[in-house]
């Protein structure tokens, strides 16, 4: 299990502005990167463009598996995932919102009541599974966020800013629970965090985005 | 003023003896804009979702039409449809002018610009995030539309709420195709009309009163929905 990305020359600009220019990089398997940033340094569009949510004006996006280049398709887009910083938590219930991974795989009832309850037990939510999502705390809320991309066992999974604005007990449930993926699945992990600490703690390689491009740091 | 008080002491009593007349005009009168507001919510939400989630030409001037359509004066639509139901119009054949079919016909054409337009606003309101949460979790396109709509679903029942709130109190579309013909076309809104006219008021403010709670009631659930709409008690629906 696992997929390999390389990056070439990718450029993006808005409105005129360039946010991405001329990077390039690969990122192994099974490694967890921390990318950190100011700012407007292009970190949230390099992960919109890497989880295949929008192109690049120039340049390649290349998934790799065992030397063979994927084809950009749905059943690739179903090998990765995106956790995005507004997480875009459905109006339904905590189970609902985890379940929906699987649900349009289409697994039977019996595998998802299974799998959501393992995730949701791992992230702390077991007791709120038929609680409406939206009611939930903003730190819940990133912890929902991240078990609706654990149901699914992505082999490349983004993190764009998972503990940002949350407090300190939920922040150290989610970095358990991003180790605890790391080690048990040996998913592929990029992050982005402000949070130098955390980076160090979570990141096997740390890279620094400045002026568009990827440096590792 | 003891014209009135004694009308609506009778009018109590009609509906607290549940009068079979009453009750007769009151139940065409939900079976007629019942079923006008099914129709149009089968056609309505379609073409409100299609405008909302793909990108089409003339898309901006089919959007405008609708929005003007919610304003549809009742009679103008009525007096259009009486030409094409008339013997001597293009769709005389089917016999239709002066029948519940007429009637349900005539509020279709006024609620389907309401669903349709108010589902086109429900839909294309819904926050792009969650369109992005379904392709990163795996959607195929359809699968997105699909939580889109979902998504969308208590303003799209506010809107049809609005539809029904629309048919039932509307009163000139239904009185030129229908007829106001006693057990056959005659619903609460034309009756009340013609009572008022004979001055038989009992019946009228009966009528009147149900009406009112109707509304009462219309606007209660629209009002429920919209506050589902992103805050408020779990409803276990969704998926």
């Amino acid at each position: 299990m696992g997929l390999e990305l390389e990056i070439s020359h990718v450029s993006k600009n808005y409105n005129g502005n360039p946010i991405l220019r001329d990077c390039s990089f690969v990122f192994a398997r099974g490694r967890s990167y921390v990318l950190q940033g100011p700012n407007g340094s292009g970190k949230s569009t390099l992960f919109r463009i890497l989880a295949l949510l929008e192109p690049p004006d120039r340049g390649k996006i290349s998934y790799h598996d065992n030397g063979r280049v994927l084809e950009n398709n749905l059943a690739l887009r179903r090998r990765i995932t995106l956790v995005l910083p507004g997480t875009g938590i459905f109006n339904t219930t905590v189970f609902n919102n985890v379940a929906y991974g699987l649900k349009i795989r289409g697994f039977s009832n019996a595998a998802i009541e299974d799998r959501v309850s393992d995730v949701l037990a791992a992230v702390g939510l077991a007791h709120k599974r038929f609680h409406r999502a939206l009611e939930l705390s903003s730190g819940e809320s990133k912890r929902l966020g991240i078990a609706r991309a654990m149901v699914i066992t992505p082999e490349i999974l983004f993190l764009d800013e998972p503990t940002a604005n949350i407090d300190p007990v939920n922040t150290e449930i989610i970095e358990e629970v991003i180790l605890r993926i790391k080690k048990e699945w040996q998913a592929t992990i990029l992050m982005i965090t402000h949070d130098p600490a955390q980076a160090r703690r979570l990141g096997d390689d740390l890279l620094l985005m400045q002026n568009g491009k990827i440096i590792p740091s | 003023m003891h014209a009135i008080i004694d009308g609506f002491a009778a009018a109590f009593r009609l509906i607290f003896t549940l009068n079979p007349e009453l009750l007769g005009i009151i139940l065409l009168s939900l079976q007629i804009s019942g079923t006008a507001l099914v129709l149009a919510t089968l056609l309505g939400l379609p073409v409100g979702a299609f405008l909302a989630l793909r990108r089409m030409p003339l898309r901006g001037v089919v959007i405008s039409l609708l929005n003007t359509g919610m304003g549809l004066p009742p009679v103008a639509a009525g007096l259009f449809l009486y030409l094409l139901l008339s013997r001597s119009g293009p769709l005389g054949f089917l016999g239709l002018l002066y029948t519940p079919g007429a009637m349900i016909i005539a509020q279709s054409i006024l609620a389907f610009p309401i669903v349709a337009s108010l589902a086109h606003a429900a839909i294309a309101n819904v926050d792009p995030v969650i369109r992005q949460a379904a392709i990163t979790l795996g959607a195929t396109p359809f699968q997105e539309s699909v939580a889109i709509i979902k998504e969308a679903r208590y303003s799209i029942m506010a809107g049809i709420m609005a539809g029904l709130g629309r048919v039932m109190a509307e009163v000139g579309a239904i009185i030129i195709v229908g007829g106001n013909i006693a057990g056959y076309t005659r619903v609460m809104t034309t009756t009340i009309a013609l009572e008022t006219d004979k001055g038989n008021f009992e019946l009228a403010i009966a009528l009147g009163v149900i009406l009112l709670a109707i509304s009462l009631a219309i606007t209660t659930g629209l009002r429920f929905f919209q506050r589902l709409g992103r805050s408020g008690t779990t409803v276990n629906s969704w998926a």
